[in-house]
């Protein structure tokens, strides 16, 4: 425990500049906003746009190298927090992209939306670079509150205001944990600064049973924010309900921050009871990869089948994080990372063929679509290959550095689990080029969507393509940021 | 950077498939016109592997390696041995001979048609060029995108059904090989195949291994039971995609036991060859039955296939019988090569076959045998033809079909004197459903009026037809340039089959 010091210290605020700076520009967006009038909204999402932008310049030039604390040891900023933020930030600014003009269609295109996704970014950001408990709490509840407003954005949509009051509660209920988990750790350890909290428990009895019932807690608060399995409840209705560009932030941005708050919290926070939460996350690790697999096979409407995907995605990135060791938290940082791409790209085309009136998220409405759009119907292909792990594709690899992990930690059985299920999963991912290519299209509806839209999700999908023939560079950025 | 010749034999069919779909459909003659155009170029650029092939070694030729993903290790690395090479030859011959063969009959979305194939045969050719097991795997999955493309778009009705059966069973199979390659790697440091020869396994983890890789082959090959996506996925595939099913892709896993499962798991592969061996004999017997009751002509030509492919798993595995019963192994060889021959032999073999059976379906729009009846007398020329590649697929002598067969049986003599019986009983079996099949179709009266009005092969189909009735000829009347590149290959494969690790 670090005596408090009498003397108040500025503390550095360089390693934070890009948090400053994304807090300072919501600010300033939130009461602009008020003034723009409705048909010049694009200068909110201009600004927004602006201030990922200056955000990435802050994390990319302005804050120091190396690893640093500083409020007090509640914030850090490493290796991996630069390459996760810039990576936030991409994808955010991507998430905005593809979803302006589908807001735009249904009279959505409000400032709101774009404010908290500025404000559930800004969540994230804290959330990546938490060095403490209560850091990492901030910033999840100001993501999670802001990602239920935006739920329920959709005001006068019944489906969305249903699942918005369903992840308000479940999302309440894991908070709770989450922080139950907390107070009983700062009972055990008597700190919240996640370095003390390592320290102390590195000479503590493995079988405390508090500190057992700490990390159960909280490993239930972080497991229900990944939507891994038995706390997977909220994921469909959410996925389903939410307007699309919301589900896309969901499945894409706020995926990172699952990720690093399992990284901060369980890697590094509690590394030393490896042993006990390794074999709780090969519990969640199997089911989730069985249950969404199996699940997804079921479903009819595509983002449904994408949130039981994405649960048996998260099975394979607790395959890597539940090895502990170097080259496993390594690859599920990469496997987090490319799922993100390809969970963008998946998203981005049901936006892309959605029109006025029109919600593409039936997997029937990509039936036909080589006919009707065969460079997008490519990308479609391109995306679900990778996602079933098929080389060449993003996700092989991606695969690949997990079962790697596994089988280097002696799990061999565990990475058969995990390619047996991915093998059951192929087949809805499947079904979706089946439904593109080998049916006729029923309806003949023109892909209306501007030139940028078209552009960026072109990218998007030659990037899967282009990072599953030359992996290395992705791959050496997440060996670099893993710094343990 | 000099142009290294098996990266141009992988890459070229690729990018040039792409071309071909960039010049789109809209613009059909163009596309064909360019398909062909890189298609005959490839083969023409595999001439100089032959050529060049020095056949006194068993060492890795015109080798290229360069580091790929450095944090797994994992490289670009290319060669070819005696096993390898007359494989990229088939591949691009009969490459050649698919594109020829779906020029006029492909209507819809002719680019895409063709660009697929081509795509095929450059991952096809690094499947069997790569000497990194992850690049190996790499290809061999990606491989199944564009079959599962082609089989979906332009098969028959049951195309949806045939094809999600297809990728489905052979992803199960491989994904087990690709476990079993990454603990490979673990005890190897390295991905190199060569490496893996090396180093010692024990029983348990070699039993393992071997059971992840027959998984894998098994359901390539494919063997009996896990052969039943293979008719079906014959059966609905257009005739090209029929036609590198089974000249092609049915290799790989034959390919696969010789370069991965023999050499690696050589113990396990000892312990285990009876359950190989069963499993070939009763591809080779039952399903020889199977095959004498089909009323499509694909569907037997497919079991047919599966039969074959029984002889060929059996020669492999042949020799570790014949060391137990005469301590030596004089015949194993023979074993290798014939399985070997056999799978180049079927390669062309079988595509005539499915070209015959494309070439009716073109003009009936069916494959039932009872549809037919007295082509000989509309198309006298094709029937020719017919004839002489039913007679090869029953093992004439003279034909290439003979010659592995025959290797074979007497490798199997050797062995046990009841495996040359059971699978000598091809003989007569494949005799029996091929010639059976050609009486009903060729022979006879004319059926009906379908019949009667047949015109006979145009030069284009005669082309395709002719050129494989020549190969398959001169493959069974002077077998000994393919042996002899073989050669040195098998004789180092034997000693590393035999060579325990344990």
């Amino acid at each position: 425990m670090s005596a408090v010091n009498p003397v108040f210290q500025t503390p550095d605020f360089a390693p934070a500049s890009a948090e400053i700076v994304v807090l300072a520009m919501a600010c300033v967006i939130l009461v602009a906003d008020l003034f723009i009038p409705d048909r010049r909204r694009w200068i909110t999402y201009g600004l927004c746009m602006a201030t990922l932008a200056l955000a990435a310049a802050a994390t990319a030039f302005w804050v120091p190298g190396g690893t640093i604390l500083t409020f007090s040891d509640t914030f850090v900023s490493d290796p991996l927090s630069r390459l996760l933020k810039l990576f936030t930030y991409a994808v955010v600014a991507t998430v905005f992209l593809y979803s302006r003009e589908y807001l735009r269609a249904r009279d959505l295109f409000k400032g709101e939306y774009y404010l908290l996704a500025i404000f559930a970014t800004l969540g994230i950001m804290v959330m990546i670079s938490a060095h403490s408990m209560l850091s990492l709490y901030l910033g999840l509840e100001l993501m999670s509150l802001s990602l239920y407003a935006m739920v329920a954005f959709s005001r006068d949509d019944p489906v969305a205001a249903e699942s918005a009051m369903k992840y308000f509660v479940l999302g309440a209920i894991a908070s709770g944990c989450f922080l139950f988990g907390t107070s009983m750790l700062y009972g055990v350890t008597g700190s919240l600064d996640l370095g003390e909290i390592a320290r102390a428990v590195t000479v503590m009895d493995e079988l405390n049973i508090h500190l057992l019932f700490a990390l159960s807690f909280i490993l239930v608060g972080v497991a229900f924010k990944f939507g891994a399995v038995p706390f997977h409840m909220w994921i469909p209705d959410v996925y389903h309900g939410a307007p699309t560009p919301v589900t896309l932030f969901i499945g894409s941005a706020a995926k990172v921050a699952s990720f690093a708050m399992l990284l901060r919290v369980i890697v590094e926070g509690l590394g030393a009871v490896q042993e006990s939460w390794s074999g709780m996350l090969v519990v969640l690790s199997v089911l989730s990869m069985g249950l969404g697999n199996v699940v997804a096979i079921a479903q009819t409407n595509l983002k449904r089948m994408l949130a039981y995907s994405t649960i048996s995605h998260v099975g394979f990135i607790l395959m890597g994080v539940l090895t502990g060791s170097r080259a496993g938290v390594e690859s599920a940082l990469f496997y987090t990372l490319a799922y993100v791409i390809m969970a963008t790209a998946a998203f981005g085309m049901i936006l892309l063929l959605s029109r006025q009136g029109f919600e593409a998220d039936e997997l029937e409405d990509f039936r036909g679509l080589s006919r009707r759009s065969p460079w997008f119907a490519g990308i479609m292909l391109v995306t679900m290959f990778s996602m079933a792990g098929v080389p060449p594709f993003l996700g092989f690899w991606a695969k690949l550095a997990v079962l790697w992990a596994a089988v280097d930690a002696g799990m061999t059985w565990l990475a058969v689990t995990g390619v047996i299920f991915s093998v059951i999963g192929a087949f809805y991912y499947l079904r979706v080029i089946k439904l593109m290519y080998f049916d006729e299209p029923e309806t003949a509806g023109d892909i209306v969507a501007g030139a940028e839209f078209r552009l960026l999700l072109s990218l998007n999908g030659l990037l899967i393509l282009v990072l599953g023939i030359f992996p290395q560079g992705l791959i050496a950025l997440c060996n670099q940021a893993i710094a343990f | 950077m000099e142009l290294s010749l098996l990266s141009t034999l992988i890459w070229l069919p690729v990018f040039g498939g792409l071309a071909v779909l960039a010049v789109g459909d809209r613009r059909a003659a163009l596309s064909r016109w360019v398909a062909l155009g890189v298609s005959v170029v490839t083969f023409v650029a595999s001439v100089p592997l032959f050529a060049g092939f020095d056949r006194t070694t068993a060492a890795m030729q015109f080798v290229e390696r360069h580091p790929w993903i450095e944090r797994f290790r994992i490289e670009y690395y290319l060669g070819v041995d005696g096993i390898s090479m007359p494989l990229i030859l088939l591949t691009t011959f009969v490459t050649v001979l698919v594109v020829i063969a779906g020029w006029k009959v492909i209507r819809e979305r002719p680019s895409q048609y063709f660009a697929a194939f081509l795509v095929m045969e450059g991952l096809m050719n690094g499947v069997f060029a790569s000497l990194d097991a992850m690049l190996f795997y790499v290809f061999w999955e990606a491989m199944l995108i564009p079959m599962f493309i082609i089989i979906g778009v332009w098969g028959g009705p049951r195309r949806i059904y045939a094809t999600l059966k297809f990728f489905l069973y052979t992803f199960l199979g491989s994904v087990l090989m690709l476990v079993a390659l990454i603990y490979l790697y673990m005890g190897s440091g390295s991905y190199a195949i060569q490496d893996f020869y090396t180093f010692p396994l024990g029983m348990r983890e070699q039993v393992l291994i071997f059971i992840a890789f027959l998984t894998a082959f098994a359901v390539k090959v494919p063997m009996w039971p896990v052969h039943t996506w293979l008719p079906d996925a014959h059966v609905e595939a257009p005739t090209g995609g029929s036609v590198i099913l089974a000249a092609i892709m049915l290799k790989m896993g034959g390919y696969g036991f010789v370069r991965f499962s023999l050499p690696i798991t050589p113990d396990a592969s000892m312990s285990l060859d009876w359950l190989v061996l069963v499993l070939s004999l009763i591809a080779v017997v039952y399903i020889g039955f199977v095959a004498l009751v089909q009323s499509d002509m694909k569907k037997l030509i497919a079991y047919s296939s599966i039969a074959h492919m029984g002889f060929v798993t059996l020669g492999f595995f042949l020799g570790f019988s014949i060391l137990r019963r005469t301590g030596g192994l004089e015949g194993a060889g023979m074993g290798l090569e014939g399985g070997m021959v056999q799978m180049i032999s079927h390669g062309l073999v079988s595509g005539a076959l499915f070209l015959c059976v494309g070439v009716l379906y073109d003009r009936l729009h069916s494959r039932d045998i009872a549809a037919y009846g007295g082509v000989a007398n509309t198309m006298p020329r094709f029937a020719a033809l017919m004839v002489f590649f039913a007679m090869a697929n029953a093992g004439l002598p003279g034909t290439s079909g003979f010659v592995g067969e025959f290797l074979v049986i007497l490798a199997s003599f050797r062995a046990n004197p009841w495996f040359a019986f059971l699978a000598a009983t091809t003989l007569v079996l494949g005799a029996a459903y091929t010639l059976w099949m050609v009486k009903r179709v060729v022979f006879g009266e004319v059926a009906n009026d379908g019949v009667a009005g047949l015109t006979d092969i145009d030069a284009r189909e005669g082309l395709v037809l002719g050129v494989l009735a020549v190969a398959v000829l001169v493959l069974g009347v002077w077998p000994a340039p393919l042996l002899e590149v073989m050669g040195p290959t098998i004789e180092n494969l034997l000693d590393l089959m035999v060579r325990s690790k344990l």
